[in-house]
């Protein structure tokens, strides 16, 4: 008896406790942030669609190799490479065989060229944004470290096409 | 005018109207102040953007609950479901006739011998309402809710009263009017005699009106919202703005009793009472933010095994000292 008073005693004090705890918070400021008035600053980590990375000489072009690694490991399919061989005026000409989802290599008739020694212009990478689940898979397994996480919090749009990138397109506009 | 006011039935037609408006008004500032000092609690600004500050936020809410169709559930028993809401809120009109709310005639409703009794038997309606949406609804959720509103109601009646009963036998008196002039004086306030009183009345006020963290008749997180889970619009208005105002009667009761009412230093006056009655529901806001809710065998426990016991040990030593100082 004597011991269930004591606990219930106990237990009231900390009832004050906690009226305690909430009745100093009232009167501290806010914790959120007022979007349109105001936003966050940590946006370091933010992980939103991904960007080229431009090489470091010459930010206008992108540091990618063309491999297609990430449009090979994209689960989702939303990425989508397309290249020429420097020197050849016009790629649409030339065959293309499919490598991976997505990546297609120029293919000049007879001679299979090693990917490796052919020196390539990169003509479209193309995200489709709506796709993409956000893994990062292309993001990690990049050999060059070429693509990164945007930085676009506030990304809104109209209709499923705003969010189709010209992710060349969008290195230039960036400069 | 004051011979106007004179006139019994004129004055109680001048009191019902100004009590209507009261509670309406009150519902539109409580709302506010409610999700004004949830937003603080949990440091966030609350309603911002309607309105300087989000003042106009409740009359918003007011519109958009008007403005909603009214619809019953299928199997709904409709006499039942159409007239809760209307027995939930009509006596509480009632509830504010004997309540004075400052020093003059004018400002109490109707002078009552027995209005502390009329208060209590009024507000015990309220009970009967939840039962019927419960029936009537056809919805397990609102069944459920009405069984736990009753069973609460029920257990947490009996130390309200024993603890008014206190402050009655001590005045001798039932006619709020009467013991707000036996404690003038702030160390006459009935809080200061009686502590443990003022404590089992608040908490089982807490209880009656279904305020967290006794609010189990309409817990979010197990009945989707409880009794009125099927009352869309203005019918939901109504039980919104009965259970404010219900919660204004008990405070102000509370005012009358242990608060000292009216009386105040420097100037007695009714805005006194309103003060009293606003810092009391700032208090019940803010336990409703501080505490979690209870479970339901636990909230019984706190009644029948501690409440009952303590105020019948508190009337028993009231009872006592008073035919000891007589």
């Amino acid at each position: 008896m004597l011991k269930d008073i004591g606990k219930t005693l106990i237990g009231l004090w900390s009832l004050i406790i906690g009226l305690k705890i909430t009745g100093k918070e009232f009167f501290k400021p806010w914790l959120t942030v007022h979007y349109p008035r105001q936003e966050v600053k940590n946006l370091n980590t933010y992980r939103g669609h991904i960007e080229l990375t431009g090489q470091e000489t010459d930010p206008w072009k992108p540091k990618c190799v063309m491999c297609g690694k990430c449009a090979e490991i994209c689960p989702s399919g939303c990425i989508h490479i397309e290249f020429h061989i420097a020197g050849e005026d016009d790629s649409s000409q030339t065959e293309k065989i499919l490598i991976g989802v997505g990546v297609e290599i120029p293919f000049s008739g007879k001679k299979f060229v090693p990917a490796a020694k052919i020196e390539r212009e990169l003509d479209i990478f193309n995200l489709n944004y709506n796709l993409c689940s956000l893994c990062g898979l292309c993001v990690q397994n990049c050999p060059v470290d070429a693509i990164k996480f945007s930085k676009d919090v506030y990304l809104a749009g109209r209709s499923r096409q705003d969010f189709e990138y010209d992710l060349l397109a969008r290195l230039k506009g960036q400069g | 005018m004051i011979n106007f006011l004179s006139i019994p039935l004129i004055h109680i037609i001048v009191a019902l109207v100004a009590i209507l408006a009261f509670i309406g008004l009150n519902g539109v500032v409580l709302v506010y102040m409610e999700r004004k000092v949830a937003g603080f609690i949990q440091r966030r600004p609350g309603p911002y953007e309607v309105g300087p500050q989000g003042l106009l936020q409740p009359v918003a809410d007011a519109l958009k609950l008007l403005g909603k169709q009214l619809t019953s559930p299928m199997g709904a028993d409709k006499i039942l479901f159409w007239s809760a809401p209307i027995i939930s809120f009509a006596p509480v009109v009632v509830c504010f006739l004997p309540i004075p709310f400052g020093p003059s005639p004018n400002s109490t409703g109707m002078e009552l011998n027995l209005g502390l009794l009329l208060v209590l038997a009024f507000s015990g309606i309220n009970v009967f309402a939840l039962c019927m949406t419960g029936w009537g609804s056809n919805n397990k959720y609102s069944l459920l809710g009405a069984a736990r509103a009753v069973s609460q109601s029920v257990a947490y009646e009996i130390p309200l009263l024993l603890a008014v009963l206190s402050i009655a036998f001590q005045t001798g008196s039932l006619n709020l009017s009467e013991i707000v002039q036996s404690q003038q004086g702030v160390i006459h306030w009935h809080i200061f005699m009686q502590p443990l009183a003022f404590i089992i009345y608040f908490i089982s006020a807490t209880a009656e009106t279904n305020r967290a963290p006794f609010d189990l008749p309409e817990a979010e997180s197990e009945l989707t919202a409880g009794f009125h889970t099927e009352y869309s619009g203005m019918t939901f208005g109504l039980f919104f703005l009965a259970e404010y105002a219900y919660m204004i009667v008990v405070c102000s009761v509370a005012t009358a009793l242990f608060l000292g009412g009216w009386d105040g230093p420097f100037f007695d006056g009714f805005w006194w009472f309103l003060f009293k009655v606003y810092a009391l529901m700032l208090v019940l806001m803010w336990f409703r933010w501080t505490y979690p809710r209870v479970r339901f065998d636990q909230l019984l426990n706190i009644c029948w095994k501690w409440l009952i016991p303590l105020s019948v040990l508190n009337l028993i030593l009231t009872a006592f000292f008073i035919k000891l100082v007589h």
